[in-house]
């Protein structure tokens, strides 16, 4: 009897534990940081600025115009891709597939896929590639615009994209970033690979519980 | 000694049988082991590791009928691309699949894996197969 005391008191204690664990996660946040001293009612405090995803505008597959203020109050991923691209998009949309799924219900999230072809895709191109792939609503958004546009935003989330090469194909990272409500990076993730997928979708909940972005409009 | 001779001379042709089924068999794992090396190295990333396809967009390699059905004509379709509409499990798909840069005997390799794998059952595509089939390509 004395031994089973001594065991349920274990369990409890590693429940516990287990259980401060998962409420005080947080994401790490990525790219470049600097510290900024402001005087604050006459005090003297450092702060640090996190790097953010700046301004942008592009167009969804609806023909709808999207800036960075469609995505305030949003936690959403990113990619990069082409509707034509025969090598690792296929990979990464099918992995994909389920984080939509996920979350589609969910009025604080987004996907942003934005093609790098924008000469082949354009919205109506982006529309049946939609449509075909089964995602309705405005929870996916596939962005149509203008190349520079796109390769410039491209290395805001430290996404490497090239312009056609020899063979004429386009290369470029499969990665998935995941930005917060403050527009910072908080996770990147290969899209081709579907364990680091199910890990950017364990993340998304962290981040989705973390206290600012519950508190961030 | 007539028992005897009758009784050896049915146990070579047994032996002589069930080598030529180990050369078909042979023949086959070989082929099916290489075309799913062509497989995950040319068809996965579009296809799926389950030959299961994406969506809408790009078909499934689970329809036993249409593969059946085409036998002779999936080596051009391999060689040469595919383009238009197609139907396979009753639903319409009309994106293009580039043209394999595939040697014939890579091709034969692919089929043979394709055609033997995700639920399909249609034996070896040998390499001289492929050539008649690609002899006849529109």
């Amino acid at each position: 009897m004395k031994n089973t005391g001594y065991i349920i008191a274990l369990i409890l204690l590693g429940c516990g534990c287990k259980f401060n664990d998962s409420t005080t996660k947080t994401l790490p946040i990525y790219g470049n940081k600097e510290p900024v001293t402001k005087t604050v009612n006459g005090k003297q405090v450092t702060d640090t600025v996190y790097q953010t995803i700046p301004a942008f505008k592009f167009v969804n597959q609806y023909g709808d115009t999207i800036t960075e203020k469609s995505l305030d109050g949003k936690i959403y991923v990113a990619d990069f891709f082409f509707t034509t691209c025969p090598t690792i998009c296929p990979v990464m949309h099918r992995n994909m597939l389920p984080v939509y799924n996920e979350f589609k219900n969910n009025p604080d999230f987004r996907i942003l896929s934005h093609s790098i072809d924008p000469k082949y895709d354009t919205v109506p191109v982006l529309k049946k590639y939609a449509d075909k792939m089964g995602i309705a609503g405005n929870t996916w958004w596939l962005l149509h615009g203008n190349k520079d546009a796109t390769y410039t935003i491209a290395k805001s989330y430290l996404v490497a994209v090239q312009e056609k090469n020899a063979q004429e194909n386009y290369t470029h990272d499969g990665f998935f970033i995941l930005i917060d409500k403050q527009k910072r990076i908080r996770g990147t993730y290969q899209g081709t690979d579907p364990a680091e997928v199910e890990k950017m979708t364990a993340d998304i909940k962290i981040l989705m519980a973390e206290p600012d972005q519950k508190a961030a409009k | 000694m007539k028992i005897w001779l009758i009784v050896s001379a049915f146990v070579a042709m047994l032996v002589i049988a069930s080598s030529c089924q180990n050369e078909g068999q042979i023949e086959f794992n070989r082929f099916y082991s290489n075309g799913s090396v062509v497989y995950q190295a040319h068809c996965q990333n579009c296809h799926g590791a389950k030959g299961e396809g994406l969506q809408g967009l790009i078909p499934s390699l689970i329809d036993s009928i249409y593969l059946k059905n085409n036998k002779n004509t999936l080596a051009c379709q391999l060689n040469n691309g595919l383009k238009g509409k197609i139907m396979i499990l009753n639903k319409e798909f009309e994106g293009e699949m580039p043209a394999s840069k595939l040697s014939p005997l890579e091709i034969a390799q692919v089929l043979t894996y394709v055609t033997n794998s995700f639920g399909n059952k249609l034996g070896t595509i040998n390499t001289d197969q492929v050539n008649a089939d690609l002899a006849k390509c529109k």
